[in-house]
């Protein structure tokens, strides 16, 4: 009887040992699930959402404070990849955030440009080259859309210019078969 | 010599229809009025163009550098005048523009002049730069820039170099008709290559439905009476002439999913490529014309030997294109792609035209359900699952797509030709690949926008506390280091005590401190050795400014500070 919970009692400091070492020793650094949500979101760093950028809105989203459809720029499918990756319900983008637009970037009107140098305090990624008194210019692979040197531009001589396709960009389109009104032909002959 | 032949899986045997365009030989095809040279003609880096609109072209002048190594350069086929730099249409399905150089050629064809290169003598990097500048690529069709395949593998170096003859696409008649009247020179540039590569052997694979050709090499080989040149020829099974297949007859190596020849000491090249090779080293001439099969609708199906950047329309013409031409074709009926038009040009790429007409190429039938029927998986040569893949492509399942290998997909169509439901199975692979080539991109750009606002961050928060730093580190060394200041002492030490509690209230003090150290120690500096008649202009100033002083106190206290501030540069 006494060996038996002797047994029993050592299992139990041994095991509870080894949990409490695992924990220690494998301690996970930083909440996974941020990253994975991060992985997902467009990276526009925009602050569509309501946050400023995408890493603080994958943390509020994780924290259960934000929702899933708050970010345009991800788009629908954005939103789908969320409720999977979450294990949640899909829902429309909130309309609130701002409407899924095609992928646009900034350009800088150079005629027009003063140099006040407040774009490039505006942009998130540092796409913007200039100084003060010196015309500015966006490096156009760079630069994210997320629309946010816009307003503070006091010449406003910045546009959003939606990128084009290129051969090389260029995707194969969805196969459909296209379906050739048959009946027409004979309207068309009895026409003529 | 009797070789042991290999076999792949799958394949299909279409009607070959290879004997319209062998019966005459090669023509060489005159100068169009306009030339439209597209810089980016190759896998890999788009070149930069070296010429001006208005400038005089020659004859293999290099018009677009190659940009970075995974790159290649482009040439003038003939000299002319350079009309335009501008984006054109491209033979590719998109139906897009994308930058070209056109050339108005003078009818003179000078050549530029030669710069002698001893490739005997140079280094194999040299040569590969030489082969770069002379914008040889693979002209089987994937036109990947033959200088990189050029090096010595890495584990070991190349044991076999297999020169693709098989040319097994239906209608396309090419590298057959190369094969026939320029045996001698693709054998050359093969021996080249395998010296380049230290490969110990060559194999050179024919079709067995391509009798001259291979009749015509083994004469050339013998001729050049090399040992290690074999020319073998294959079974006539499409697609035999696909790289991977044809090393898996050849050599009896299957190259597994992620690996390349190279890994098993296989090196694989075009038979064009090879000439291409030649001519270049040693005629020094650029890759600036290529052969191309003309057929179907065609008048007279033929091969035409084609200035590079020749437009499409221009072509057709020579072979008398028939009016009920419903649809252009670049490449094969297996593989090729639709042209968006007849002003696309031809490019390094071209090697078949194919016009098409309703009753040659009957239309698509309507797609119907997959039945399950598993022919597809019979027919594919690289051993994937076809229908396995459509069903994921179809459903946009990406992920799951891939997992089934879907960039082992060679899209030689095998699928598609057996498939009774008349699935266009390679559309969709088509579609599931660009798509997920998109995603890669897009989150490549998401990555390094992720990474720039990180930095962005880390720097704002970096400068923040270096300023902070700063003033810190200034209200704590800078009265110590004022010799002037030093009666101040004590009390500045209490000031600095005070400091740790709020460094906000610290920085007013400390600035203030600063303010009245410089007053004194201005004061002090100067007049330190003065001329009694300094001495009283001084004196006189002071008891101006007392006086100002007195009757500024009289009156409101805030305009007080303001002259305190106007004194300081008369003193």
């Amino acid at each position: 009887m006494i060996s038996a919970l002797l047994v029993m009692t050592g299992l139990a400091l041994a095991l509870g040992a080894a949990l409490g070492a695992a924990s220690v020793l494998f301690k996970t650094q930083g909440d996974p699930l941020v990253d994975k949500i991060d992985a997902i979101l467009p990276q526009t760093q925009c602050g569509q959402c309501g946050y400023p950028g995408c890493k603080p809105y994958a943390t509020a989203i994780a924290g259960g404070e934000a929702d899933i459809n708050q970010c345009p720029p991800g788009g629908d499918e954005g939103v789908r990849k969320l409720a999977d990756l979450l294990g949640r319900e899909y829902k429309p983008l909130n309309a609130e955030h701002g409407v899924e637009k095609p992928k646009a970037v900034a350009v800088i009107d150079e005629a027009t440009c003063i140099g006040c140098t407040l774009c490039i305090q505006a942009c998130p990624v540092d796409a913007i080259v200039g100084a003060a008194k010196q015309m500015h210019t966006i490096v156009t692979d760079l630069c994210t859309g997320c629309e946010l040197c816009v307003p503070p531009c006091p010449a406003d001589c910045i546009d959003m210019v939606p990128v084009a396709e290129t051969v090389e960009t260029w995707k194969w389109r969805y196969p459909v078969f296209e379906l050739k009104p048959v009946a027409a032909e004979p309207a068309a002959k009895e026409a003529a | 010599m009797l070789r042991k032949l290999f076999s792949f899986n799958g394949g299909v045997k279409p009607d070959p229809n290879k004997g319209a365009s062998t019966r005459e030989p090669i023509a060489r095809l005159p100068l169009p009025p306009q030339l439209i040279i597209p810089l980016h003609q190759h896998i890999g880096g788009t070149p930069r163009p070296l010429v001006k609109v208005g400038d005089r072209v020659l004859h293999g002048q290099r018009i677009g550098a190659a940009d970075g190594n995974v790159s290649s350069a482009v040439h003038a086929p003939t000299s002319g005048t350079v009309v335009a730099i501008e984006p054109r249409l491209m033979p590719h399905a998109s139906g897009l523009s994308s930058m070209a150089v056109v050339i108005e050629p003078d009818g003179q064809d000078q050549h530029i002049e030669r710069e002698p290169f001893d490739w005997h003598a140079a280094t194999p990097g040299e040569v590969r730069d030489y082969l770069r500048d002379a914008g040889v690529v693979g002209l089987g069709g994937a036109v990947f820039p033959s200088h990189l395949k050029l090096a010595p593998g890495k584990a070991g170096g190349t044991d076999t170099l297999v020169l693709n003859g098989a040319e097994c696409e239906p209608f396309i008649t090419c590298d057959d008709m190369l094969m026939r009247s320029e045996a001698e020179d693709i054998l050359r540039g093969a021996l080249v290559m395998q010296k380049m590569l230290a490969a110990k052997q060559v194999l050179v694979g024919v079709e067995d439905n391509k009798p001259e050709a291979a009749a015509a090499l083994k004469a050339a080989a013998a001729a050049l009476g090399h040992a290690s040149l074999d020319i073998v020829v294959v079974p006539t099974r499409y697609p035999a002439g696909g790289a991977k297949q044809l090393i898996r007859v050849l050599t009896g190596i299957e190259v597994p999913h992620g690996s390349r020849s190279t890994d098993y000491g296989v090196q694989c090249f075009n038979v064009a490529t090879a000439l291409a090779v030649w001519n270049a080293l040693e005629h020094g001439e650029p890759l600036t014309r290529r052969i191309v099969t003309v057929a179907g609708n065609v008048e007279r199906p033929r091969n035409f030997d084609v200035a590079i950047g020749t437009p499409i329309g221009f072509v057709f013409e020579h072979a008398g294109l028939k009016p009920d031409t419903d649809k252009l074709v670049m490449g094969g009926p297996m593989m090729g792609i639709p042209l968006p038009g007849v002003d696309a040009p031809v490019v390094k790429a071209t090697n078949c035209l194919l016009a098409s007409s309703p009753a040659l190429f009957p239309p698509p039938e309507p797609e119907l359900p997959c039945i399950r029927c598993g022919e597809c998986a019979r027919a594919c040569p690289a051993d994937l699952q076809p229908f396995e893949l459509y069903w994921h492509s179809r459903a946009r399942n990406f992920g799951r797509a891939q997992e089934y290998h879907l960039f082992d997909c060679i899209e030689c169509g095998c699928c598609a030709y057996v498939c009774p439901s008349h699935i266009p199975l390679v559309d969709y692979y088509r579609y599931a690949k660009s798509e997920i080539w998109a995603r890669e991109r897009d989150k490549d750009a998401a990555d390094s926008a992720r990474e720039r606002f990180e930095f962005r961050n880390w720097r704002a928060e970096r400068e923040k506390e270096e300023k902070a730093a700063k003033l810190a580190a200034r209200s704590a060394a800078k009265p110590a280091a004022k010799p002037a200041a030093t009666d101040r002492a004590p009390a500045e030490g209490e000031a600095t005590a005070t400091a740790v509690e709020d460094p906000k209230k610290a920085l007013i003090e400390a600035a203030m401190a600063r303010a009245k150290a410089q007053k004194e120690a201005v004061a002090a500096k100067n007049t330190d050795t003065l001329t009694p008649a300094q001495q009283a202009q001084v004196e006189a100033a002071e008891a101006r400014r007392k006086l100002a002083a007195d009757m500024v106190a009289t009156g409101s206290g805030e305009t007080t500070s303001e002259t305190a501030t106007a004194d300081k540069p008369t003193e």
